[in-house]
């Protein structure tokens, strides 16, 4: 594969069709903790890991895997690797466990690993799998550090409290002083799905901008290149 | 290739799959086995860290991890599938107690609560080892969520003095100990788990000390 068809994996994975605010896939771990910037984002890059190993190894097994016990081969293959990275983070980066620890066993949970073994990997060389699994988790990522920065500020006022986990003596930024009283619901599930709701608005209004521009003025060449593949 | 039959398709697949778990499980006992000793090695230093927080080390020169005792199924203590205790000695004398309890009524279930209870009644301090109370509302137990760092909640029960645990009360049901409006329960379940393990403690203290090393009670 050439570097334009990564470009296009890797926007795919973080624009067109990224699976917090498009395909809207794995929302349970999505919601449930998105309560503040740090448990986002480390559920993120927690997640890249996992995406990106899956997608590596089913892609380099694709040709054993029989069509019609893929799904359970693909699950097998996926909780064996969460167990591994979970043991190795606990034995080998401790620190990063104790904040990580929690979340990596969610990953199992979340079918947007699943969805994307089943709708790239299994099709598409271990290479291109293992960007489309990277990109897939930035996206990710991307979209939990929006929604838990969102729901921090509402919520209880701070913006990356329990950063002192990854750096030990940074601060968190308190933005409305001590006194905030808090405000529960963003921080309740009920917060999550209404933060998430704005989200998939603001990404629909930009994409209807832009092709509302692009019909103004209609390009001499078409700009959208033909995707590749990407069922639905 | 002619169309295979049913038979033939589900053994081929069916040994497909056993294979595809031989390896993936061959490669997690692999793992398990080769990082077992790092993350007991870990795990060990932890508790240490987590038991330095309630009970000052200077307070003890035991090896406090190889002197425990192993408890039942503890009403007083919360314990459903018992504990451990540990026993911290100073020059071979009882210094304090180190007791693993549950608050069963947390708001979302149960709190894991470490419990320090010195020689002489007082308690030496506290900590929640696992919660999932409400995040930024009833997770102030845990000092890491406290917003406020400088006096965490759970900072009121260290060198609680024996004649003050009859008012270890929440101040809405009439004791010493506050809390944050709007979340009661949380502050409830913990303040009520440290009176009983520090009751239990007094009422107990000399058979947990009395007990050998590693034994049950």
């Amino acid at each position: 594969m050439d570097t334009q068809t990564y470009r296009e994996i890797a926007w795919n994975g973080i624009w067109k069709q990224n699976c917090g605010i498009v395909q809207i896939l794995g929302l349970c771990p999505i919601l449930a903790i998105s309560t503040n910037i740090v448990n986002a984002v480390s559920l993120g890059l927690a997640t890249i890991v996992v995406m990106a190993m899956a997608n590596l190894v089913i892609a380099a097994l694709r040709n054993f895997i029989p069509y019609e016990i893929r799904i359970p081969v693909f699950i097998l293959i996926i909780a064996a690797l969460v167990t591994v990275v979970d043991l190795a983070f606990n034995a080998y980066l401790h620190e990063l466990y104790l904040v990580l620890g929690i979340f990596i066993p969610l990953i199992v949970t979340n079918c947007i690993v699943l969805a994307r073994v089943e709708a790239f990997a299994a099709k598409n060389e271990p290479g291109g799998s293992t960007v489309d699994g990277i990109a897939m988790g930035i996206g990710l990522t991307l979209v939990l550090a929006v929604l838990g920065a969102m729901r921090e500020v509402v919520g209880s006022g701070t913006l990356l409290s329990g950063i002192d986990m990854i750096i030990p003596g940074a601060q968190p930024i308190v933005l409305f002083g001590d006194g905030y009283p808090g405000f529960l619901i963003a921080i309740l599930p009920p917060g999550a799905f209404i933060a998430l709701g704005c989200l998939i608005a603001g990404r629909n209004w930009i994409e209807a901008r832009k092709q509302a521009r692009l019909r103004a003025n209609p390009p001499a060449t078409p700009t959208e290149p033909a995707a590749p593949a990407e069922p639905a | 290739m002619s169309e295979p039959t049913a038979l033939g398709l589900s053994a081929r697949t069916g040994s497909v799959m056993v294979a595809f778990t031989v390896v993936f499980t061959a490669l997690m006992a692999f793992t398990y086995s080769a990082t077992k000793p790092q993350i007991d090695a870990s795990a060990a230093e932890e508790k240490m860290k987590l038991i330095s927080e309630v009970l000052p080390p200077t307070s003890y020169d035991n090896l406090l991890l190889d002197d425990y005792a192993v408890l039942g199924p503890t009403r007083e203590l919360g314990l459903d599938d018992g504990g451990r205790v540990y026993r911290a000695r100073q020059a071979g004398q009882p210094a304090a107690l180190i007791l693993e309890a549950t608050a069963p009524d947390g708001y979302s279930g149960r709190i894991d609560l470490i419990v320090a209870v010195r020689a002489d009644g007082s308690v030496s301090g506290v900590r929640a080892v696992s919660q999932r109370e409400t995040p930024g509302l009833g997770d102030y137990i845990d000092p890491k969520k406290d917003k406020d760092k400088k006096a965490p909640w759970i900072t009121q029960f260290t060198g609680l003095e024996a004649a003050r645990l009859p008012q270890c009360k929440v101040k809405k049901d009439g004791g010493d100990i506050a809390y944050h409006t709007g979340a009661t329960i949380s502050a409830r379940a913990v303040t009520n788990a440290v009176a009983r393990a520090a009751r239990y403690a007094a009422d107990n203290q000399n058979r947990l000390f009395a007990a050998p090393s590693g034994s049950s009670l």
